[in-house]
């Protein structure tokens, strides 16, 4: 395993910022840790890469102990959530400077430093100085900082969550880029990120770990097939007290109603699909919208959250 | 390895912030001009219509009033430096996240802060030679060539003084959060040392006593003060081993 945690806690004063996490991650691949605000995913990678200290449990890295502190972090590479430079220095200096701290042979260095800035886009701005840069630069100049190493392990905190759509979409093509080349461990709480690259995920909240599975097989596992239909302006309390009687029949898990859009949880798909139009238009409602909807990460997240509306 | 790397990083870290300048043009200021103040400031109250009679008073300058300048303006002005350049070499980079960023490598918490000490050391060293060479120059041309030994000594002691100030700073730099804070403590230090210095036995013991004892080596028949140069390196030790023994366990 190249990420084990066993029983891990932390405690703040009288915060249980962590409350016995126990959790697998497969070497190679990017596994999405995800959970609200305030959760411990910071928390946890914090731990893991020895910047704050459990209160009690275990946890490995990279098959090393995280209390042998020097050859965990000679294996990894962090990116935390608002990545801080020393803004004097330009990019070619920083990403140089942590080679050094890694002891990388000078020629290697050299040619490391040059990939990383083309890799991640900041090759035209090399030499000029970090204190100038903007959030989604930093960001970008962080996740090169944290592949200096070539590390097997790699812990981003958030790492996308100050990027704008298109420099989002670019840190997640790299970050997609480099399973298979080393696990990825990667904090959210943006689900659509997670969907995008992860091929695990774990879920906490309130410093446990609620759900660890492949993405597939938590889809599976957690979400039901459902169907969204919304009507025209004007029909709003007709609509509503259909979707009520909805609630009744066999074939209906739940109904959630929001204005002029009902979902409707199924749990027969066939029969669904053979009944809910001729219900509609049995009611006579006149429809704008009808769909099948995909489920999504988010489903499964706010079941397990327990903040399903 | 990492220890190099550090120390470079520092090193050019107190250059490029403009740090390095700021120190060496202070104490380079004030090592040329206190000969030059020596000489000229009876002849300049003199010049002022009314105080002739005070000038009359005043002895001829001698090569000892250059020295007491020396000593007194570059060691005001030198602790006064140490305290501000090192209020936030640990708890900036802890507050800012550089230290985050930093420790989460295979650089080890001891040699992070000794890289930080010892550039400050070296910085210190250098700007100390500098004014040296500045005030040793201007004495040689105003009042004749002192002692050269004498004068190495002298600025060797005024640098142990101000290290102690660093080592102190740093120290509190690692303890609390804020530079502010850091800087607060030492100077509270220094006010400790002034109201126990009151005792003439205690007095011997504290790193004050350098900076009397770097003037009195120009003057033949006094005791050299090493209780104080010992202190002086222990509280160095212990204040660069607490730090250590503190930010080894602590959350960053």
């Amino acid at each position: 395993m190249s990420i084990r945690t066993q029983d891990l806690r932390k405690v703040y004063g009288t915060v249980k910022a962590l409350d016995g996490l126990t959790l697998q991650v497969e070497p190679g691949t990017v596994f999405g840790f995800l959970g609200p605000n305030g959760a411990g995913k910071s928390t946890t990678i914090r731990l893991l890469t020895g910047l704050a200290h459990p209160t009690s449990g275990k946890a490995w890295v990279a098959g090393e102990d995280i209390t042998r502190l020097e050859r965990v972090t000679s294996r990894i590479g962090y990116l935390p959530e608002e990545p801080a430079f020393y803004t004097w220095m330009t990019p070619r200096e920083f990403l140089d400077h942590v080679g050094r701290v890694f002891g990388i042979p000078v020629g290697l260095r050299s040619a490391r430093t040059k990939e990383l800035l083309e890799k991640v886009g900041l090759g035209s701005v090399a030499k000029r100085r970090i204190g100038g840069f903007s959030r989604g630069m930093r960001q970008r100049l962080g996740l090169a900082q944290a592949l200096m190493n070539q590390p097997d392990v790699l812990l981003l905190d958030e790492p996308v969550s100050a990027l704008d759509p298109a420099g989002r979409k670019e840190m997640l093509e790299l970050i997609r880029a480099l399973r298979g080349q080393c696990t990825v461990f990667m904090s959210t709480h943006i689900l659509a990120d997670v969907e995008r690259v992860c091929d695990s995920v774990g879920i906490i909240d309130h410093g446990r770990l609620m759900v660890e599975a492949p993405q597939q097989e938590l889809m599976d596992r957690y979400t039901l097939p459902a169907f969204e239909l919304e009507c025209d302006n004007g029909a709003e309390a007709a609509f509503q007290s259909w979707g009520q009687a909805l609630r009744s029949l066999p074939w209906v898990t739940a109904v959630a109603l929001d204005g002029r859009t009902a979902r409707v949880t199924v749990n027969d798909v066939e029969a669904a699909r053979q009944s809910l139009l001729a219900e509609v238009v049995r009611c006579g409602l006149p429809l704008r919208r009808y769909e099948v909807v995909t489920p999504s990460l988010e489903d499964v997240f706010l079941k397990i959250v327990g903040q399903e509306g | 390895m990492t220890f190099l790397a550090s120390l470079r990083k520092e090193l050019m870290e107190l250059a490029r912030t403009k740090r390095l300048l700021i120190l060496a043009v202070v104490l380079l200021f004030f090592g040329m001009t206190s000969p030059l103040m020596a000489k000229v400031t009876p002849q300049l109250l003199s010049s002022i219509p009314g105080a002739e009679a005070i000038a009359s008073i005043i002895p001829e300058p001698t090569i000892l009033d250059a020295i007491g300048q020396y000593v007194k303006n570059v060691n005001q002005f030198g602790v006064l430096l140490a305290l501000l350049l090192t209020m936030g070499m640990v708890a900036a980079e802890k507050d800012k996240g550089t230290a985050a960023m930093m420790l989460s490598k295979p650089l080890p918490r001891g040699g992070f802060l000794l890289a930080k000490f010892t550039a400050m050391s070296l910085v210190f060293l250098g700007c100390l030679v500098l004014a040296g060479l500045g005030a040793y120059y201007y004495t040689v041309v105003l009042f004749g060539a002192p002692d050269a030994a004498a004068w190495i000594s002298m600025n060797l002691l005024l640098w142990v003084n101000m290290l102690v100030f660093v080592a102190l700073t740093l120290f509190f730099s690692v303890l609390v959060r804020s530079q502010a804070a850091a800087a607060g403590l030492s100077v509270g230090v220094i006010l400790v040392f002034s109201l126990i210095s009151i005792s003439p036995v205690v007095a011997q013991y504290l790193p004050d006593r350098l900076v009397a004892w770097s003037v009195a080596l120009f003057v033949g028949g006094i005791e050299p003060a090493w209780p104080a140069l010992w202190v002086s390196l222990g509280l160095i030790a212990a204040s660069l081993a607490a730090a250590w023994l503190i930010f080894r366990r602590q959350e960053i």
